[in-house]
């Protein structure tokens, strides 16, 4: 694959910003990534982000894998090593600076407001990024049916979603979903 | 030097050496299919005794409050105290290190075989699944938000959903607008 320094410079760019405002970790990010690799930047259809999606899922790691998949795409396989950099470094950065510092402000009440503040904010952003991400993929009756059994079953078990994926892809392999 | 400033927590005999650090979070991620956290607090508290139960939550909610992804965070935390700057770097290589490459490959082979109809209704499957997983994340967080009374968080939480979602506003406006708000407003309305 070639490799197109705009495109890096924009996927370091993009996701060292994101980095920053993921609030609710990597999956809070979800409707920002598919706004920028989708819409504004055009470098996959929204199928195709789905299925990288789909495939960061059932990989083994944390979610944010997700970011190399999509800078893989994009550019390669330093597109895969910039966007992955980029999305980690600043929230790196921070968490390292917090994790030597936040003890001590651990009943400040400014502490408390920050942290009370933010929960409904990433709770927002998750639910935009369920929103999204089943706009995407819910394209049949089956489909929507999946993510209503998934949610439905995720909510009252404590099962590893490895076997939900597991049946998810079976009933997609019928070619129906 | 950094190990003078990393604190050793009481249940910790010695510090671990950089080369196990890596190793933990190496198994962590590998093993961590769909929940990284579960594998993380069994190898941490339970089998290695990094930490004890109450340590492990009190960094696994730091790292949920910081932005970017909480394992990520957990891991970098987690190092530092332990052997400073390079336990961070250790911890961080070895939670993303394998998974990296692992779907760098996967990358590969999508870029060559996507267009395969099996393949395409096997992964439209997983993401319809996928979008179940998240509904159900956000059903329990919305939960105790809109336990009475209620303040303003529901409105928060909608406003942001609305604004990402539906509008599909830039993520950073979005929240340069809305985090002083709600942080404001949780402020004013902290007993004191």
């Amino acid at each position: 694959m070639k490799t197109d320094f705009d495109t890096l410079g924009t996927l370091a760019l993009q996701f060292l910003i994101m980095s920053l405002f993921a609030i609710g970790g990597a999956n809070a990010a979800i409707p920002e990534m598919h706004r920028l690799a989708v819409d504004v930047m055009g470098w996959m259809s929204d199928r195709q982000f789905t299925e990288l999606f789909a495939i960061a899922q059932i990989s083994p790691g944390p979610n944010v894998i997700i970011v190399t998949l999509i800078g893989y795409k994009a550019a390669g396989l330093a597109g895969a090593f910039v966007a992955t950099a980029g999305m980690c470094g600043p929230a790196c950065v921070l968490a390292f600076w917090a994790g030597r510092t936040w003890e001590r402000f651990k009943h400040a009440p400014w502490r408390m407001a920050l942290q009370a503040g933010l929960v409904p904010v990433s709770l927002g952003l998750i639910a935009a990024s369920a929103f999204v991400v089943a706009l995407a993929a819910d394209h049949s009756i089956l489909a929507f049916g999946i993510t209503a059994a998934t949610a439905v079953v995720s909510y009252a078990t404590r099962i590893n979603p490895i076997w939900l994926f597991a049946v998810a892809g079976l009933l997609g392999l019928s070619g129906l979903v | 030097m950094p190990e003078t400033a990393a604190r050793k927590p009481p249940s910790a005999s010695e510090n671990p050496a950089l080369f196990q650090l890596f190793l933990a979070f190496a198994t962590i991620s590998l093993y961590g299919f769909g929940g990284v956290l579960a594998w993380s607090h069994r190898m941490l508290v339970e089998e290695r005794r990094w930490l004890t139960a109450e340590e492990f939550n009190e960094l696994f909610s730091l790292s949920q409050f910081l932005p970017g992804s909480n394992i990520v965070n957990l891991s970098v935390v987690f190092g530092s105290r332990f052997r400073g700057a390079r336990g961070a770097a250790v911890t961080l290589l070895g939670l993303l290190g394998p998974p990296a490459a692992i779907v760098t490959v996967l990358g590969v082979l999508y870029v060559r075989f996507g267009e395969v109809a099996a393949l395409r209704g096997i992964l439209a499957g997983i993401a319809a699944a996928a979008a179940g997983l998240i509904l159900a994340v956000t059903a329990k967080m919305a939960l105790p938000l809109f336990r009475r009374p209620i303040g303003h968080a529901p409105f928060v939480a909608v406003a942001g959903f609305i604004a990402v979602g539906l509008l599909r506003w830039p993520l950073h406006w979005v929240l340069l607008a809305l985090a002083p708000v709600s942080i404001a407003l949780a402020w004013w309305r902290m007993p004191r």
